[in-house]
């Protein structure tokens, strides 16, 4: 496999709704953006790309098929290879990972993914409706299928073996969303206090509107090179900072559509399959997951996301991380719900399984800098979401995890200050970073790793 | 005192509109104007019957119009799906029929729907649920019924439960629902 560049990107604004453009300029701007930011012009560039990646999830919401071809063509990149990747809430992830595929394996130079959604041409709750056509249609839409509920009940399950409180939970939400109030690209900018998230309206007990990513019409777009793709650009006349960010890792993990259907594995099976290295390795923490399983834990049951674990430890494993968290400088993970950003670092690595909810209110996952106004026992160690995550920039599911992409980027640039407009976002000294991309109630998961080339 | 939101809901079916705006002469300065203009929304109305076979899953749908609640085993190793799978997803084999309408239940884990997809707002709240069952490997999701939705309760998670049945069967998973059972 060839060493893949993440050189360029560009995230449209997220918003409730976009009726002034339709998807295909919407993209062109997230698009045009990246190209400037390159110093190429469109022509140029679009000689220089090799073929594109088109992320975008729902027909249901555009009510076009074949959409990517009206992208493709506006963007002007016909005749060349484009293909469109759907999984769910994870097609960013999954996109981000083709084209890394695409240019790792020498089938291009330059690669270009480009993603978005449009939810805002039908209502909320029949936005919710067709999101639901997501899970099985014969034994879980039928019941009441809605998302929000099928996390509320994995968090609900979650309390009771771990002792997880929804207050826990909504530190996620104040912090994501005040971190996006330096984010200019974010959907929501708010200043929110631990009751605030606590007496806004239940959506799905215990999770209230404010523990809930909003829909949003938006688009991201990252470009991809090979050393031979980054010399083209550059004898082109582009300008690609150094040190260079370099895609080290890609994994990938999935589980049961039905999440009835996830088994309860025992003790030795986790431990065999599932733990991470720095668990394993460890006896103190061998005997804290003897100790679970003994209180009747089994694995992964509805509480946790095997498919992140499992796409996690691929990740890891290929970047050469074994302490997540020292290892990594941020993460920005899929925190569609504030339990499932809890859920997350518990896959991730980031701490034991069970101890997901101290964690979040531990302050180790805040950003330092920033006064969230709340009481946080531990000093920041890997800021989580630093830009406000799904929760508060908004969850155009195409675009999500492209988003992830150009913000991590961003971040390992340590470019922040100049396209946020304000440096209070910059994690100081980012050398490696991870982003999540998460669908369905854990069906797919993928996790990269950028890092700066030294 | 309840106050009213601070805002009313929207919703789409708006006016009927003849004579859209545009200038009266296309000369230079109005064709300029046109990329300042606000875009026009109309409403593209989409519905859709599907002809849904549930396939080898049928039996399950009339189990349930019978007052049967079926599951599914693995026929060597017993491991039972309570939400029916054809086969087998360890040993790949197919799947035999089991009658478990009798067996112990509890609620494994369980919300209340405050808001739903568009289909089930009219039916808000109500309550989801996952069901265990004594000697089956997976679970089942259900509506649980005979609890108080403003009074949820981590109490609830291990409650002991019994199968209802619809007496008019709507051939849908919800044929069967769960109440306590010492209700």
């Amino acid at each position: 496999m060839r060493p893949v560049y993440a050189v360029s990107g560009g995230v449209s604004k997220f918003a409730k709704a976009r009726p002034d453009k339709t998807f295909q300029p919407m993209v062109k701007e997230a698009y045009d953006y990246a190209i400037a930011d390159l110093g190429l012009d469109f022509p140029t560039f679009t000689r220089l790309v090799d073929g594109s990646v088109a992320s975008y999830f729902s027909d249901h919401f555009l009510r076009q098929l074949k959409a990517g071809a009206m992208v493709q063509d506006y963007l002007g990149l016909i005749p060349k290879p484009c293909h469109r990747v759907e999984g769910g809430g994870a097609t960013g992830g999954l996109s981000f990972q083709e084209g890394w595929k695409s240019i790792a394996s020498g089938h291009m130079d330059v690669c270009v993914v480009y993603g978005w959604e449009t939810m805002s041409h039908v209502e909320t709750w029949k936005g919710n409706e067709f999101i639901a056509l997501a899970s099985d249609v014969s034994w879980d839409y039928p019941v009441g299928g809605f998302y929000s509920g099928y996390y509320a009940m994995m968090v609900t399950r979650h309390m009771k073996e771990y002792g997880t409180t929804a207050e826990q939970m909504a530190h996620v939400s104040v912090k994501n969303h005040l971190n996006a109030y330096h984010n200019p690209y974010a959907q929501k900018r708010e200043r929110y206090t631990i009751a605030d998230v606590r007496n806004a309206p239940m959506v799905a007990w215990p999770l209230t509107r404010l523990d809930i990513c909003v829909m949003s019409d938006g688009a991201a777009v990252t470009i991809l090179a090979s050393e031979d793709g980054l010399r083209k650009l550059e004898q082109a006349g582009a300008r690609v900072p150094r040190p260079l960010v370099r895609v080290t890792g890609i994994g990938r993990g999935t589980d049961a559509m039905r999440m009835a259907d996830r088994p309860h594995l025992d003790y030795d099976t986790f431990l065999r399959d599932y733990a991470t290295e720095m668990e394993r390795a460890s006896d103190d923490t061998r005997a804290y997951y003897k100790r679970l399983w003994d209180h009747g834990t089994r694995y992964p049951g509805i509480h946790s996301f095997r498919a992140g674990r499992t796409a996690g430890n691929m990740a890891y494993k290929h970047a050469g991380i074994v302490d997540p968290i020292k290892d990594l400088s941020f993460i920005e993970l899929h925190d569609a719900y504030t339990s499932s950003e809890i859920q997350t670092y518990e896959d991730m690595g980031l701490c034991r399984y069970g101890e997901g909810g101290p964690f979040a209110a531990s302050g180790k996952a805040f950003m330092p800098g920033i006064d969230y106004r709340l009481k946080l026992p531990e000093k920041p160690v890997c800021p989580v979401n630093p830009s406000g995550g799904l929760i508060a920039c908004g969850h155009p599911v195409g675009a999500t995890g492209l988003m992830q992409g150009v913000f991590a980027l961003w971040q390992i640039q340590s470019t922040i200050a100049k396209h946020f407009g304000d440096p209070a976002l910059q994690v100081r000294d980012a050398r490696k970073g991870a982003i999540h991309s998460h669908a369905g109630t854990g069906t797919f998961v993928t996790v990269s790793i950028l890092e700066r080339e030294a | 005192m309840t106050k009213l939101p601070d805002q009313r809901d929207e919703s789409l079916g708006g006016y009927v509109v003849h004579g859209v705006p545009f200038p009266v002469e296309t000369d230079p300065d109005a064709l300029a104007f046109l990329k300042r203009m606000a875009p026009i929304q109309i409403e593209q109305p989409y519905q859709i019957t599907y002809l849904h076979s549930y396939g080898q899953d049928s039996p399950w749908f009339a189990g349930a119009a019978n007052k049967h609640l079926l599951a599914t085993q693995e026929p060597d190793t017993g491991y039972t799906y309570a939400t029916p799978r054809g086969h087998d997803m360890y040993s790949g084999r197919e799947t035999n029929w089991i009658d478990i309408t009798d067996r112990k239940a509890n609620v494994h884990a369980f919300t209340v729907c405050h808001f739903g997809s568009e289909e089930f707002l009219p039916e808000t709240p109500y309550v989801l649920a996952l069901i265990e069952f004594e000697g089956v490997n997976t679970l089942f999701l259900t509506r649980l019924m005979g609890v108080d939705p403003q009074a949820a309760s981590l109490d609830w998670i291990g409650m002991p439960v019994r199968p209802r049945f619809l007496r008019n069967s709507k051939l849908k998973p919800t044929d069967v629902y769960f109440v306590p059972a010492a209700g």
